[in-house]
């Protein structure tokens, strides 16, 4: 409760400041709009249908690309663990693709799939996968081998072994990657929107862009803000539980 | 069967069946740096529903031979003999209770209890949590049935680990210096208790220690081991009745003798190896 009360009043504290700051005359209403003119958008686009609309394409795209990214990343990293000739080979490769910008597949994505959801989807799926491959491919490399002797004594083998006691101990390692994967996933895929425009859905960052075209600030502070929320409630629902479910079960973590 | 002339080798052996038959076990490692022979010709018969533990000092080779026993690591000459049939690798009829503490952290202690019990055919569902309740009474932690592992003391967890390996009802428990970890108060608790289970349950039991008290205090017969490589030098009949208490005067005398010989049997391989 008491939690919650101070981050409202931080939050009041920031819109206040900013409401004081365009009062003041200083700078101009189109470079900086008041809080007042951004909800006012925001108010109407909502319920023009737009930015739900915006919002839908955009969340259609990064979850498919990240689901698909994380159903590809799982088994290969784990593949990866298993051997050094893997490691040099599918880990060199991963760790390479992960340390190029996710932006940097856009060019390409356009010249192999055109303007279509497809180099979209690639995009996200590429900022998606290494990042998991890496992680869990160094969680099943830094299990305690005693884990798995224990379970080959108890007659867990192969399919069995890998789901029920690589994939659950190397968990602390594979949710900060499945994290770290939606967060170039969230990234590369504004890039994309922004770069290129796709006439089979407006996303957010078509929306933003358009608000760069019509000088229209309120517009892009507004899904400025919207995108920023996206972020924060993804990370809530998607890895707040498995971080619990780590924190608990582990011991890990403060108090 | 053995050259050697030591105790156990050398010993006429009862004709009853044995549960277990370590048959002239080696065990050489080799690694880039030596190479190091950790067993050298270990034979061993064991009756079923015996308790049966392997002293020596640390590096002589009780986990390696463990291992070997459970099927993990394939011996380089010899075999191990389960009722009859070679091991040629791991199973639930030999279960073991490792040295460093083996419960699943992403279970909750139920869930480590039935893991082996989900991999035990011929059980229903239903039945399996039976058997799982049940061991978790018999080491008393039943109240913890839902707790996490980093929530249980180190005796709670090898409690934990013990009712693991007891619920799929092997032939042969294995135990790895599992008492090694605890305090002397906990451990002689949980002496008392493994007295008891064994005594209920008439499981065939090997553990192997480094604590000459240890083994004189559990087993119907304690081997001396000596390092480098890993050999039985010495058998000890240990004829106190149960429960034994670990500082009972009987005792006492028994570890006399045992610590001697093991000091005995350490003594010139030492000065040799110098
Ligand atoms: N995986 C291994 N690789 C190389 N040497 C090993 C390995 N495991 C055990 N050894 C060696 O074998 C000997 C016996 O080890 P171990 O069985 O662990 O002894 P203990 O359990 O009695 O302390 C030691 O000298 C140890 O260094
Ligand atoms: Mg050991």
């Amino acid at each position: 409760m008491k939690r919650t009360l101070v981050g409202v009043a931080f939050f009041a504290a920031l819109l206040l400041i900013w409401q004081a700051a365009t009062a003041s005359g200083r700078w101009s209403p189109v470079l900086l709009p008041s809080p007042w003119l951004v909800a006012e958008y925001l108010w109407d686009a909502l319920r023009d249908g737009s930015l739900l609309e915006a919002t839908a394409v955009t969340m259609k795209r990064l979850l498919v690309g990240y689901f698909i990214g994380v159903a590809i990343g799982l088994p290969l990293g784990l593949i990866t663990s298993t051997s050094r000739y893997f490691e040099d080979t599918i880990g060199a490769l991963a760790l390479g693709l992960q340390t190029l910008p996710s932006v940097c597949w856009v060019p390409l994505a356009l010249l192999w799939f055109g303007q279509t959801e497809m180099a979209m989807l690639f995009v996200v799926v590429m900022g998606t996968v290494w990042s998991v491959v890496i992680a869990t491919s160094a969680g099943a490399r830094n299990i305690p081998p005693i884990y798995a002797r224990a379970a080959r004594t108890m007659g867990s083998e192969g399919f069995d072994k890998w789901t029920r006691v690589i994939l659950p101990a190397a968990l602390p390692y594979v949710v900060s990657g499945m994290k770290q994967g939606w967060a170039f996933a969230w990234r590369s895929l504004m890039a994309a929107e922004i770069f290129v425009t796709i006439l089979t859905g407006f996303g957010l960052g078509q929306v933003l862009q358009y608000g760069r075209e019509l000088s229209s600030m309120d517009q892009v502070i507004g899904v400025m803000l919207v995108i920023v929320l996206i972020g924060l409630i993804a990370d809530k629902v998607l890895f707040s539980p498995w971080e619990r479910f780590l924190h608990r079960r582990w011991g890990t973590g403060f108090k | 069967m053995s050259a050697t002339g030591f105790g156990p080798q050398s010993a006429p052996q009862s004709t009853s069946p044995a549960k277990l038959v370590v048959d002239g076990v080696s065990k050489w490692f080799r690694t880039p740096r030596a190479d190091v022979q950790a067993l050298d010709n270990i034979n061993l018969r064991v009756e079923d529903g015996e308790f049966i533990c392997l002293v020596g000092p640390s590096g002589c080779g009780k986990t390696t031979l463990l291992d070997i026993i459970a099927g993990l690591t394939p011996a380089d000459q010899g075999r191990v003999l389960d009722d009859d049939k070679p091991v040629d690798g791991p199973g639930r009829h030999r279960l073991v209770m490792f040295q460093e503490p083996a419960l699943f952290p992403w279970l909750d202690v139920f869930g480590n209890v039935m893991f082996g019990l989900k991999r035990t055919p011929g059980l229903t569902d239903k039945q399996r949590r039976e058997i799982a309740d049940q061991h978790l009474q018999l080491v008393g932690l039943e109240k913890f049935k839902h707790a996490f592992v980093h929530e249980l003391s180190g005796g709670m967890k090898q409690r934990i680990a013990l009712a693991r390996a007891l619920a799929p009802d092997p032939h042969v428990l294995l135990m790895d210096e599992p008492f090694a970890a605890l305090d002397a108060i906990t451990r002689e608790q949980l002496y008392g208790d493994l007295q008891e289970i064994w005594r209920s349950r008439k499981k065939t039991i090997i553990l192997v220690t480094h604590d000459v008290r240890e083994a004189a205090c559990l087993g119907d017969r304690v081997f001396l081991l000596s390092p480098s490589p890993g050999r039985i030098r010495e058998e000890f009949k240990i004829p106190l009745a149960r429960p034994r208490d670990i500082n009972s005067p009987e005792l006492a005398a028994i570890v006399q003798r045992m610590t001697l010989a093991l000091r005995n049997h350490l003594g010139p391989r030492k000065e040799a190896a110098e």
